[in-house]
């Protein structure tokens, strides 16, 4: 392995994070708030409880993984997205680096990232409502795999992009509505039967259901449903990055 | 010393079915300088492209200081270090920060004092904690040299070192590129400034259209191909060249007041001045002046790469 060169990712993407340290913490900790401003107050007024659960701090899980989901794929994609779009990613093809030391360097810097952004909207939330976490382990432990998994994907878009548009367009089309009907804001058993047969399709239902659930000991599919959807994402997402690198898909000519 | 670099029938096919370089070989000797010449689109970036694992080979073999660039792609590539054509760093980062990052990236632990030596000789420390961005051009091109050399690389690449540079870099490059090769590092580089290969390479090799058509000591080829003029001028003009002098090598100048003699020179051969001088003036021509030229390598290279492709 090549220690050195981990770091020196590692370090490099972090300077970015640091350059706009201030960006990153003020706005999810204001679109957090609106977020409880318009759910938590004007709609937790009508809907008072979830399962025993007050609805203001029912959807503070799914309000991070929306956050935490939506910046890893951004975080990662970027950062693999732009030394292809300014041609610096001419030092890493010539570096003596493999595939999985140039992921865990921008991985791991995209999802501590994402990481730390989580934290801080658990803290501004409860500014907001009271809230209890069942299983603190648990609940980092989801939230770190999240993160990291997402990267992962995040890393995949990067590489897939060929421009700008292409960067927004997954996680616009595809992963904000999957978060968005994935239970981040209801309990699935809120919904008619059917609906309920077309959710546990979405992969997104089984991570907020694994992450509420070590706050409130509350899920709507069994834990181990949870952790397999989030190991078995993680482990695509890795051999697609193998196999691209491998092949050199659209980083190599 | 040995071979260095050694390219064994190496083909590249692009993705779009341009075939960008056919069946080339070359050995590069441990230690010394090689200019790659070449028009446009030869083949040259994408030839060092391939060494250094940015590009994908479509066939043959590739070994640096004996180490597959393929199979032993990490062993090869700590050999190597580039300075790309394009300019490319990141915008936003600092000076330090950026060399830092390739001296990281080729699994070298950090070392201050190292970076700082390099990056006075390219006169960039004042600017070690400038932002990319606020640097102009030819200092990027520092900071990209600057970059190549943070890991003290046994083989430099740089492909085009001299687009866009000044006349004052130009000189630091070449005093660095000779300090470099004393030290035992071996150089390959492209340019479009002849002389400037003629004056610094040890050998030069001349590719077009992805094929190698020679690789020569640069002296030598001065030699073998480096043919002399000398221009006479004459106090009377003539329309035609006297008989007499028929068994010389001469042509009308563009003003009928000169004639142009071309000669080799070469060991062993006589040149024939003498015998022309003392037959001009027999055949009752006055001299005014005498000059005389050498084709430059630039000569050699278009005469070479003008022959139509068989
Ligand atoms: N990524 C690519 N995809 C397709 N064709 C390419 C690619 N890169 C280079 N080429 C083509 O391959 C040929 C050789 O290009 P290359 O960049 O190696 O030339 P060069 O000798 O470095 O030229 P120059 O002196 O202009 O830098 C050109 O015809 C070029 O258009
Ligand atoms: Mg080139």
């Amino acid at each position: 392995m090549n220690w050195w060169a981990i770091v020196a990712i590692y370090r490099f993407e972090m300077a970015r994070t640091w350059r706009t340290i201030w960006q990153s913490i003020v706005s999810p900790v204001i679109s957090t708030s609106l977020y409880f401003v318009v759910f938590g107050a004007a709609i937790g007024s009508r809907i008072s409880e979830v399962e025993g659960v007050s609805y203001g701090a029912f959807i503070v899980p799914g309000l991070i993984m929306l956050s935490v989901i939506t910046q890893s794929i951004a975080n990662a994609s970027f950062g693999i997205y732009f030394p292809k779009f300014i041609g610096t990613i001419y030092e890493l093809l010539s570096a003596p680096v493999s595939f999985l030391e140039i992921v865990i360097g921008y991985v791991g810097a995209a999802a501590t990232k994402s990481l730390m952004i989580g934290i801080i909207i658990l803290g501004t939330a409860y500014l907001f409502v009271p809230m209890r976490i069942e299983y603190p382990l648990a609940m980092l432990a989801f939230l770190t795999l999240t993160c990291l998994s997402f990267s992962l994907f995040g890393f995949i878009i990067g590489i897939w992009a060929k421009n700008f548009e292409q960067l927004q367009l997954i996680p616009l089309l595809i992963i904000t509505p999957l978060v968005f009907l994935g239970g981040a804001f209801y309990s699935i058993s809120m919904l008619p039967p059917l609906w309920q047969t077309i959710t546990l399709f979405n992969p997104v239902v089984y991570l907020i259901s694994g992450f509420r659930w070590s706050f409130y000991g509350l899920a709507d599919v069994a834990l181990g449903w949870s952790l397999l959807a989030i190991f078995g994402f993680t482990l695509l997402c890795l051999g697609v990055i193998w196999w691209i690198f491998r092949s050199g898909w659209r980083i190599k000519s | 010393m040995g071979t260095m670099i050694s390219v064994e029938s190496v083909a590249k096919t692009y993705d779009s079915g341009l075939v960008a370089l056919n069946d080339v070989s070359l050995q590069i000797e441990e230690g010394e300088i090689l200019a790659l010449l070449g028009p446009n689109g030869a083949g040259k970036t994408t030839l060092i492209s391939i060494i250094c694992g940015i590009t994908n080979l479509s066939a043959g073999r590739v070994t640096v200081g004996g180490h597959d660039v393929v199979h032993d792609y990490r062993a090869a590539r700590r050999m190597i270090g580039l300075v790309p054509q394009e300019i490319a760093l990141e915008p936003f980062e600092r000076v330090w920060n950026t060399v830092r990052l390739s001296r990281g990236l080729f699994g070298l632990p950090s070392d201050d004092a190292y970076l700082q030596d390099v990056l006075q000789k390219l006169s960039l420390w004042d600017k070690r904690g400038a932002q990319v961005l606020e640097l102009s051009g030819g200092m990027k091109r520092r900071v990209l040299i600057a970059k190549a050399l943070s890991h003290a690389p046994r083989v430099l690449f740089l492909d085009e070192p001299t687009a866009g540079v000044d006349v004052e870099l130009r000189k630091d490059m070449w005093e660095i590129v000779r300090e470099l090769k004393a030290q035992g590092v071996t150089i390959i580089l492209t340019t479009h400034y002849i002389e400037e290969a003629e004056a610094i390479a040890d050998r030069v090799g001349v590719i077009n259209r992805g094929e190698i058509l020679l690789v020569e000591e640069t002296q030598a080829l001065m030699r073998r191909m480096g043919q002399k003029e000398m221009v006479i001028e004459l106090q009377a003009p003539v329309d035609a060249i006297p008989e007499a002098l028929g068994k010389y090598n001469l042509a009308l100048g563009d003003d009928p007041c000169r004639l142009v003699y071309s000669y080799v020179t070469q060991a062993g051969r006589r040149p024939g001045i003498t015998a022309l001088l003392s037959d001009i003036s027999a055949a009752g021509l006055v001299l005014r002046d005498v000059q005389t030229r050498q084709s430059s390598l630039e000569d050699i290279f278009v005469d070479l790469v003008r022959e139509p492709a068989a």
